[in-house]
């Protein structure tokens, strides 16, 4: 059973139609990239995964693990496994990183009727994957984000992935605003992560990304549907050519 | 953004858990106010000639305010008119408890304060926090006494202290704030049944913290409570207060005093948790809050601290001052205040800078949410006498949904150059994309609401002695929410 079966999805944001009919399969231990255009619907796909309730969805089916994603609200697709790491993180003033990465973590456990860990159990766990993503340790009591700088922001969302370890990691636009370090930094949180047991989605703009973490897979996404799919060479041929001829000029591309 | 609304909507289900009734007899006074009522008031207490007159003093001059201005009307708030004569002004338990032994107090008491969560047996309290306990008009028990007498600290009911310590009664009654200080005030002095009275002798440091535990049960009563701190030169004491009532229909009139007077180098922490009966959500019966609460920094190098947690009553009108006269004194004022459903508030400080070198720092946290209305209204004054002072202001607001409202009234009087004022303010919402990061993360839409509001009063509760912190959170959460255990 595939990890995530997206049907013939369709999705609007107040009234206008963004996803148009999209399809797509992962499995699990694969790393897919889905690259395009401005406004082609990346950040949208993100966000209907993520259960967004912003974002309507109008047609089309999604499962995950074999269950009907489009049933869940976000909570329980987190629960489920569903991690996104956002393209603008949020600040929450007031309460500390570490705190709000143990309440997440003991929301899921409890989901799963799991005990709740404690600062102790869990306080060592989260310093030395801090360590892996070279993250000062000033900030396990600063408040989530606040006054993080852009790099630290992203890397604190890798952090934050790496604590809740998901089956499904969807990465907006995550090499946005990071300079060539930092972005070294957050490959290496992500590679340390990939296994047979996980899948990741890796949504980008540009392919300077996929330098340091390699796809399995490769998708344009223009307009609302996947227009083509192929391995990383795709990435670098897109590198040379942009998005290239528009969707009528290339046969409906097929689920990876 | 619909979306967002629609669960803090659902949020705004509210359970008020301490809204039962205890059966009991009680004495009560009939109906009304005058003279007589005053006097039968006074005699009930056995209190010496001076109280009587004092009172008669005050009940004059309310009268007097009532006919020729009313209740005051400047806040931003809508209240219904007040029957001041429809209000029986004293009710007490029947079996008059003796004030030494918790043997005598009636076992059905006891068992509310048990329910409430304030066991008043000494065994079973937290080790480190003295209670006395209000109930209606008259204080039932006061715990820990003995331990602290061999201090030399008094913790007593007011009643008790007009009887055992006149002296000091006489001294500092009415001096913060006179029976002419406003309208509730005198209504306060006229008609005031009992309280808290603390003393901490010169140079003691108050081992544990003091507590008083306000509760209204009867119907159609008002409840008038009188407490009075003095913390002689060199002490130190911490003092909590928390209050709630039963879920009635009515309107319920609490007007409380509170008086502190701080001498050379002492320091008083107060710390208020809040909880009346809100009223229902269609904003039918609770409690009006109408309280006057002031602080004398009378010595120098002395500190005054007020910390309030305010998440009942229909209507809140309160503003815990400081009047820093002695050189180099500093006041405190950190709030938080919640209103839901149809709750409204009006509430902030006044810190009036007298003596030179002298410090204030004041930070609110205001929260609306369902129909809510928050005001913020503070007033810092800085008299040419006050060399050198200073002013830290920080004044927030949250806003949930989108029916609730936030208001500010800064009053901001310098009256000396050498002053120096900061004055920060912000206003904010909780925003569809903030709720989403925390649900993305595993959080239901209400934890992650609550999470999102304690992290705003973070820098109040911080103030908040470690147990009431715990629960002043907790109460916050409910009261958001509906039911969180």
């Amino acid at each position: 059973m595939a990890l995530l079966e997206i049907q013939d999805l369709h999705a609007s944001v107040e009234g206008h139609e963004i996803l148009k009919g999209l399809n797509l399969t992962l499995n699990a231990g694969e790393v897919h990239s889905i690259m395009g255009p401005n406004g082609s619907g990346k950040s949208t796909l993100a966000a209907v995964l993520a259960r967004r309730e912003t974002y309507e969805v109008t047609r089309g089916r999604v499962l995950f693990n074999g269950k009907d994603l489009l049933e869940m609200k976000p909570e329980d697709a987190a629960c489920e496994g569903v991690f996104l790491a956002f393209q603008y993180p949020v600040e929450i003033p007031g309460i500390g990183n570490a705190y709000f990465v143990r309440s997440a973590m003991n929301a899921i456990r409890k989901f799963h009727g799991q005990d709740e860990l404690d600062a102790m159990d869990f306080l060592p766990l989260y310093k030395e994957r801090m360590k892996i993503l070279e993250m000062d340790d000033k900030l396990v009591n600063r408040s989530v984000n606040e006054g993080f700088s852009g790099g630290e922001k992203k890397r604190n969302e890798i952090l934050q992935m790496a604590m809740l370890e998901p089956k499904l990691a969807i990465l907006d636009e995550t090499d946005s605003g990071l300079d060539i370090d930092a972005l070294r930094i957050v490959a290496k949180g992500v590679n340390a992560m990939r296994g047979p047991d996980r899948a990741f989605l890796v949504i980008t703009h540009y392919q300077r990304l996929l330098d340091y973490i390699t796809p399995d897979f490769v998708h344009v996404l223009v307009d609302g549907k996947i227009v083509r799919s192929g391995g990383p060479e795709l990435a670098l041929e897109l590198e040379d050519t942009g998005y290239g001829p528009s969707e009528a000029d290339v046969p409906q591309a097929l689920p990876a | 953004m619909s979306s967002t609304v629609d669960t803090i909507r659902g949020l705004a289900e509210q359970d008020y858990k301490w809204g039962f009734i205890t059966d009991i007899d009680e004495d009560r006074v009939p109906k009304g106010l005058n003279e007589d009522i005053v006097r039968l008031i006074s005699a009930r207490k056995g209190e010496p000639e001076f109280m009587l007159e004092w009172r008669l003093n005050a009940l004059r001059h309310w009268f007097r305010m009532a006919k020729e201005e009313g209740a005051p009307t400047w806040a931003n708030l809508t209240i219904a008119p007040i029957d001041y004569q429809n209000i029986s002004y004293y009710s007490a338990p029947k079996k008059k408890p003796q004030l030494d032994s918790l043997d005598q107090v009636d076992p059905e008491i006891l068992r509310t304060y048990e329910k409430l969560g304030i066991p008043l047996n000494e065994q079973k309290l937290f080790s480190g926090v003295a209670v006395d306990a209000v109930f209606d008009s008259v204080s039932v028990a006061t715990t820990f006494k003995g331990k602290l007498a061999e201090m030399g600290v008094i913790f007593c009911s007011f009643s008790e202290a007009v009887q055992k310590h006149p002296d000091l009664i006489k001294k500092y009654l009415g001096s913060v704030v006179p029976h002419t200080d406003n309208f509730y005030a005198a209504l306060n002095a006229a008609v005031f049944t009992d309280g808290s009275f603390v003393y901490v002798p010169k140079g003691v440091r108050c081992p544990m913290e003091l507590s008083t535990y306000f509760r209204i049960n009867a119907a159609e009563t008002g409840q008038f409570e009188r407490t009075l701190i003095v913390a002689d030169e060199g002490a130190y004491v911490s003092y909590l207060e928390g209050c709630t009532a039963p879920i009635r229909d009515e309107n319920q009139l609490h007007a409380a005093v509170v008086e502190l007077i701080a001498l050379d180098n002492a320091q008083i922490k107060y710390s208020t948790v809040q909880n009346w009966y809100p009223g229902d959500k269609e904003g039918r019966g609770g409690i009006y809050n109408f309280v006057t609460k002031r602080g004398k920094c009378l010595g120098v190098n002395s500190k005054i601290s007020w910390t309030q947690v305010e998440t009942g009553s229909a209507i809140t009108w309160k503003y815990p001052s400081c009047i820093l006269q002695g050189d180099n004194s500093v006041g405190e004022f950190y709030s938080v205040a919640l209103t839901n459903n149809r709750q409204q508030a009006d509430t902030g400080t006044k810190m009036i800078h007298i003596g030179k070198n002298t410090r204030s720092t004041i930070v609110s946290k205001g929260i609306s949410a369902g129909y809510g209305q928050n005001t913020y209204r503070g007033q810092v004054k800085i008299l040419k006498s006050a060399t050198g002072a200073r002013n830290y202001t920080q004044c927030d607001s949250l806003l949930i949904g989108d029916r609730c409202g936030a208001h500010t009234f800064p009053y901001i009087e310098v009256r000396n150059a050498t002053a120096r004022m900061e004055h920060e303010a912000s206003t904010s919402k909780i925003g569809e994309n903030q709720l989403f990061y925390l649900r993305q993360r595993g959080l239901t839409a209400e934890n992650a609401v609550s999470m999102i509001v304690n992290g705003f009063c973070k820098t109040v509760f911080k103030e908040l002695p470690m147990e009431f912190a715990v629960e002043a959170q907790k109460l916050l959460g409910v009261s958001l929410e509906g039911s969180v255990g």
